[in-house]
This record gives C-alpha cells, structure tokens and sequence, in this order.
C-alpha cells in the first residue's frame, strides 16, 4: 500500500503546482499545457481511488476536446494577457484576504467533520463493490434508468448552448461566394463558352 | 440494482415534454423556412405556451413524484407553472413589434424564449440537488443568449456577458454548496435530505453547503448583496427581453427559493431564517434608495425589481404558510403590473428609435392621457398605494411578516415601501407637470394596448374581487408547506433508497 501512498502524494503534489502555474506563467499557451498537466495527476488521482471510469473521461473531454480547444482560442485570438492581468496585483489583497477567511472557515467546518450516521443507509446511488461491477456497468446501470431525467435535460441544456452559439456569431456575408451546385449544373455550351476571333498580333 | 426499473411515469412531466418537443419543432420550422418565418414562430411559441399551461392545469393538485423522486408535482407547482407559463408568453407577444422594428426579428428569440421557459418549469418542479441545478442552468443559458440578442449594440453584449460571467460564478457557488450538502447527508434528494436533518441534526458542513447553496439562490433573484448585475444587464438588453426578464425568471427562482427552503431545509429553518431576513432587508432598503438617483427608467425599473424580491422575501422569511401565500400572491400581482409598467416603456420610441430617459416622459399626459393614465395608475400600484393591487400584495407578506413576529423586518419594510413610492411619484409628477417633451412616435401596437388594458383593469378593479387569487395562492401554499412537514417521518425517508 506503500506504493499507492506514494503515488497519491505525487499526483496530488503535481497537480496543486500545475494548478498554481495554470495562473502564474506568463505565456498563455504555457498555462493550457500547465491545465492539461493538472487534468493527467487529477486522472491518476481517480485511478488510485478506484474510479477508472472518470479517470478515463477526464483525459478524453478534458485533455481531448477541451484543453485543445483552449488552446486553438488562446493561439488565435489576439489577446495580450499580461495587460488583462495589470490589475491584478492591485485586487490581490483583497482576494487573498476573502480566500483566507473561507479557508478559515473550512478549517473550522473540517475540523468539527462528522458524517451523519444514516448516510451509508440513504446514499442516493451506493457504489456497488469494485469487485462484482466495473464502474462502467454501475454508471450504465442508473444513466439512462433512474437518471434518464437529468441525461435528457443536460441535452436540451446543449441544445440552448448550441443554439447560443449560432444566434450570436452567425451573420450573413453578401458577398461570401457559395458553391451553388444547381447552377454549375445548369451551365450550357452557350452559357459556359465565348469565342473570339483574336487577329494575329493584336491580343485581346 | 437487479431489478429493472420500470418506465417513469411521464404524465407529471407532461407540459415540460411540450415544451421541449415544440421548441425543437418550431427550430426546425424557423430553420428551413428562414428568417420569413419569424412571426409564425412567435405565434407558435405563444400557442405551444398556451398548450402546455393547458397541460399544466390537468394535473391533479396532490402531490405526485416522478423520475425516481427528482421531479415533484403538486398544487404549488401547478400555480408557479402557469404564472411563468403567462409571463413567458406575454414577453413574446410585447417583443413582436419592438424585434421587427429594431431589425431584431430572428426566429431564435422565441425559440429561446420557450427553452428559457422549459427549464424554468423544471426549477419550479425540482425535487433534488441535480434537478435543481439542471433546471437552473437551462433557464440561464438561454437568458445570457436573449441578454446578448441586440449583438451589434455594445451595451446589450456588455450585458449578455456580464450576465454570464456573473451567472457561472453564482452557479460555481451553487455547485460547491450542493456538493458539501451531498458529501454531509449522502443524498441530492429534497425529501430524504429533510428527514435527515429531521433525524440526525444540522450539522455544520450542512449548514456551510445551505449558505453557497443561498448565495446561489440569491443571484437568482437578484437579492442584495447578489444584485450587482441586475442595474446593467436590465438596462443593456433590449427592452422586451428586460421585460421578460423582470417577470418569470424571478418567479421560477422565488418559487425554487420557497421549494428548497421549506422543502428540503425546513429542519434547518432557525438558521435560513436570519439569513433570508438580511437579504429581505438589503433588498428593500437598497432597491428604494438606489432607485432615487436613476435616470434611466429600464435601470429605475431593476433597481424596484430588486426592491420588489425584497418585498417578496419578506414572506419566505416568515417561514409560514401565510408567508408562502403571500409571496405568491406578491408574485402575481407583481407579474401582472410589470408587464403593464413595461408596455408603457416599450411605447417611448421616437422616430430614430427607443428612448429610456425618465425625462422623455415629460408632459404624457397631454401628448397621450390614455396612456399617461395607465401607466400613472400602475406606478401607484408598484409604490403601494392602497386601493390598487400592488398594496394587497404588501399587506399580505407584511401581515404575515407580523404574525411570525419579525416586527423589525415589517417596520423597516414599510419605511422602504414609503422611500420607494418617492421615485415612483417622481415619475408621474413628471409626466403630469413638467413641461412637454416632442411626443412619442406611432400608438402602440394592438397587442400591447390589450396587455395595458388588461393589467391596468386588473390593477384598479382587484380590490372589488380579490377571493380567486386569495384561494389559488392559499392552495398552493398548504401544498408546499404541509408537504414539507410530512415528509420529516422518519419511514418517508427511507423510501428512496428502497427503490434500488
């Protein structure tokens, strides 16, 4: 067990630095890559504690779909980062004050920790031993069953933000030249074909 | 887990399924028919509104569960669901003539419109964390994309992304205290959640979860000191849609604000208690004195929205059922004059375009008395002026407020009320006396003169015969509250977990 205590304190430790420099460096493009070291020590993270499922999405949507998206908008867009950050410095007592008093409180919420007894008895969706059911087949199991609500709403939450998304950045180009199939169909040797008679040394 | 679960029983759900169904019907119609079919969308968006309070009506009044207890039907629901469903379908009809106007027509407005509706119908019926936030999130996406609609006026997509940035750090909020609840009771559901506070306690990482679960709540509603983005979104977004803005999405919230609290919390009512009495007075004494300074009657108007949830706020602090019935009551009378107060807004245009000064609405009374004396008789009825609506909704969360004992909350929401009725008459002062100012272009449309007419009718003559209203609000509070105090037995809150 030794081995995974290991392991913990290194995924954890390198996720909490990767994280701190996701908001430190300088160059943009570093804090994506530092963002995509985080989601991997988080991935290793849910391994250990036996959730390879999560594991496994959180590299595909996250480090796969996400992060790279970041990355493309943050390499395309002309955003000069470091005059986005000048106030930075001047907010920062403010927000470190406010952090340290949350902290404070957590402290005091954690160190009084006590789970209710009943709550093994009124878990909503008691994880099945590791043993007799993969995480795949427990997810499997309620997704499109008891939580087949919650699966259809997160659609039409898409569907908002896909429709969002169109509404706000589609606009019309008059003079954008499409490919109108139809048309070149409909071309004749009359509609298609000029001929001239060009005289010897004149040109057009 | 072995055994298989049976289909969930759909028929609670069913207006919410007709929303979604049309909504995805009327995207396809505007998409293959083009922007021509604009107006056709909208009439549908108004009909598939109708259908579904249609819908919403047929269900019976006792309480039913649905979707392995996440979705609750009961009396309150059915109330909330058609005042929405009528805010929702006054907001399209009012942004008909204004969108065509200001080049604004595209079909995705009232599609948005319905999505928005949908996921503030699942709000209203949310019986657990997850449905909670589901129901929240649809309805805010769909409100940040119709902030942000006029998208070549910087202030509307200033407003479209304050809204956003502003609405995802209160859903972060939301997220985390949700999460503490779920981590320190084991369950998303409402009615286990109760029975264990009922049994075990409020313990303190509860407690921690219920405030970041508040603050959420409270951005929602636009309570002070969570109301910084209402002044701005409410004066950036085109006029229909700060309409539509200061009318169901504050319903939806208040009556996800009663569920939760008297719901799932009502173990943990000593504690939401004291909170809910801060926001409710933030709310009143900020949204009467900001008010005052404003120049900008869509900014005057977010500035009385915020006054007007403190108001409401007053009967949820109460904890009662008199209180539940009377935020309801608030809450109907206050959609109806706010779609009044908002005609006569979207009526100020000159030839150029719409104005919003207070200003402009210099000598009203003698370019347009019809209109003047409408929207004079709606202003007193926002300030409280006895024998009109707005009045009755005060008097019943402030009787209320009396009953529970809160005298302080009563005596300093009456001074509010009585700061508040300055601005009010301030702008009826500058209607009837002040010298005129050029006069507004065009009558209104044919549309807006009947939703005047109608919420004006209502604002005057309520007085004669208040009873319907009394015992629709009455119903849908004994169905919440009682609810609430049932489901504490202990025998109840074992019954989700047997079902796997």
């Amino acid at each position: 067990m030794i081995l995974a205590t290991i392991a913990f304190y290194i995924f954890a430790a390198v996720a909490v630095v990767a994280g701190f420099l996701v908001i430190a460096s300088r160059n943009p493009v570093h804090s994506v890559l530092f963002l995509i070291l985080a989601f991997f020590n988080a991935a290793g993270l849910f391994v250990l504690m036996g959730a390879e499922f999560l594991a496994l999405i959180l590299l595909i949507i996250y480090v796969g779909a996400v992060a790279v998206l970041f990355l493309f908008v943050v390499m395309m867009l002309d955003i000069d980062f470091s005059e986005l950050r000048e106030g930075f410095l001047q907010y920062l007592p403010v927000g470190a004050l406010i952090g340290l008093i949350v902290l404070m409180e957590l402290v005091m919420v954690f160190g009084t920790w006590a789970f209710t007894p009943e709550i093994a008895a009124v878990a909503a969706s008691p994880i099945p031993p590791l043993n007799e059911m993969s995480n795949v087949e427990a997810i499997g199991q309620v997704m499109y069953t008891q939580y087949v609500y919650f699966f259809q709403a997160a659609g039409m939450v898409l569907l908002v933000a896909m429709i969002g998304a169109i509404v706000l950045t589609l606009r019309k180009r008059p003079n954008a030249r499409r490919q109108v199939i139809a048309d070149q169909v409909a071309r004749t040797k009359e509609t298609g074909l000029e001929i001239r008679k060009v005289d010897p040394g004149q040109g057009l | 887990m072995d055994t298989a679960l049976a289909m969930p029983d759909l028929t609670p759900a069913l207006a919410e399924i007709i929303l979604a169904i049309g909504a995805m019907a009327l995207l396809m119609l505007g998409v293959f028919r083009g922007e021509a079919a604009t107006r056709a969308v909208s009439i549908g968006a108004v009909l598939l509104l109708i259908v579904a309070a249609f819908a919403v009506l047929s269900q019976p009044a006792e309480r039913v569960l649905t979707f392995g207890g996440a979705f609750v039907m009961d009396g309150f629901a059915i109330v909330m669901k058609c005042l929405v469903l009528l805010g929702s379908a006054v907001a399209i009809v009012m942004a008909m003539g204004f969108m065509k106007r200001e080049n604004l027509d595209r079909f995705e407005f009232p599609v948005l419109i319905v999505l928005a509706t949908l996921g503030m119908l699942m709000m209203i019926s949310a019986n657990g964390l997850i449905a909670l936030y589901m129901g929240l999130e649809l309805q805010s996406l769909a409100l940040y994309v119709v902030a942000s609609f006029h998208r070549d006026s910087t202030r509307s997509t200033e407003a479209g992304l304050k809204y956003f940035v502003l609405g995802a750090l209160s859903s972060g909020m939301l997220l985390y205290g949700s999460s503490l609840i779920y981590g320190f009771s084991g369950t998303t559901n409402f009615d286990v959640l109760s029975g264990v506070m009922a049994t075990g306690g409020v313990s303190i990482g509860l407690l921690f979860g219920l405030i970041f679960l508040l603050a959420g709540l409270a951005f929602k509603v636009s309570a002070v000191p969570f109301h910084m983005w209402t002044p701005d979104v409410y004066e950036g977004a085109p006029t229909p849609v700060t309409a539509f803005f200061a009318a169901a999405p504050k319903i939806a919230a208040m009556a996800l604000f009663l569920r939760v609290m008297h719901g799932a919390f009502s173990p943990a009512m000593a504690e939401w208690q004291q909170i809910v009495v801060f926001l409710s007075i933030a709310s009143m004494v900020l949204g009467a004195f900001a008010a005052i300074s404003q120049h900008n009657i869509k900014r005057m108007m977010a500035y009385s929205s915020i006054g007007h949830m403190g108001f409401a706020l007053v009967g949820l602090a109460s904890g009662t059922v008199d209180g539940v019935k009377g935020v309801v009551i608030y809450l109907t009378i206050y959609l109806i004059m706010n779609a009044g107060a908002f005609c006569c807004i979207l009526a100020m245009r000159h030839k150029e375009g719409p104005v919003e000064e207070i200003s402009d609405l210099a000598g009203l009374s003698r370019n347009q008395p019809m209109l003047a004396a409408a929207f004079a008789v709606l202003l007193f009825s926002l300030a409280g002026i006895p024998p009109l609506a707005g009045f009755f909704a005060k008097y019943y969360v402030f009787l209320a407020a009396i009953d529970a004992g809160l005298y302080t909350l009563a005596i300093i929401g009456v001074l509010a009320s009585v700061v508040g009725a300055f601005y009010y008459l301030r702008i009826i002062k500058v209607m009837y006396f002040d010298e005129p100012a050029p006069a507004f272009a065009g009558p209104m449309g044919r549309e807006m003169t009947a939703i005047l007419t109608v919420s004006g009718l209502f604002t005057l003559l309520f007085i004669l015969y208040p009873a319907p209203l009394l015992k629709m609000a009455e119903g849908a509070a004994i169905s919440l509250v009682p609810a609430a105090v049932a489901e504490v037995m202990p025998e109840h809150a074992t019954e989700a977990p047997a079902a796997h």
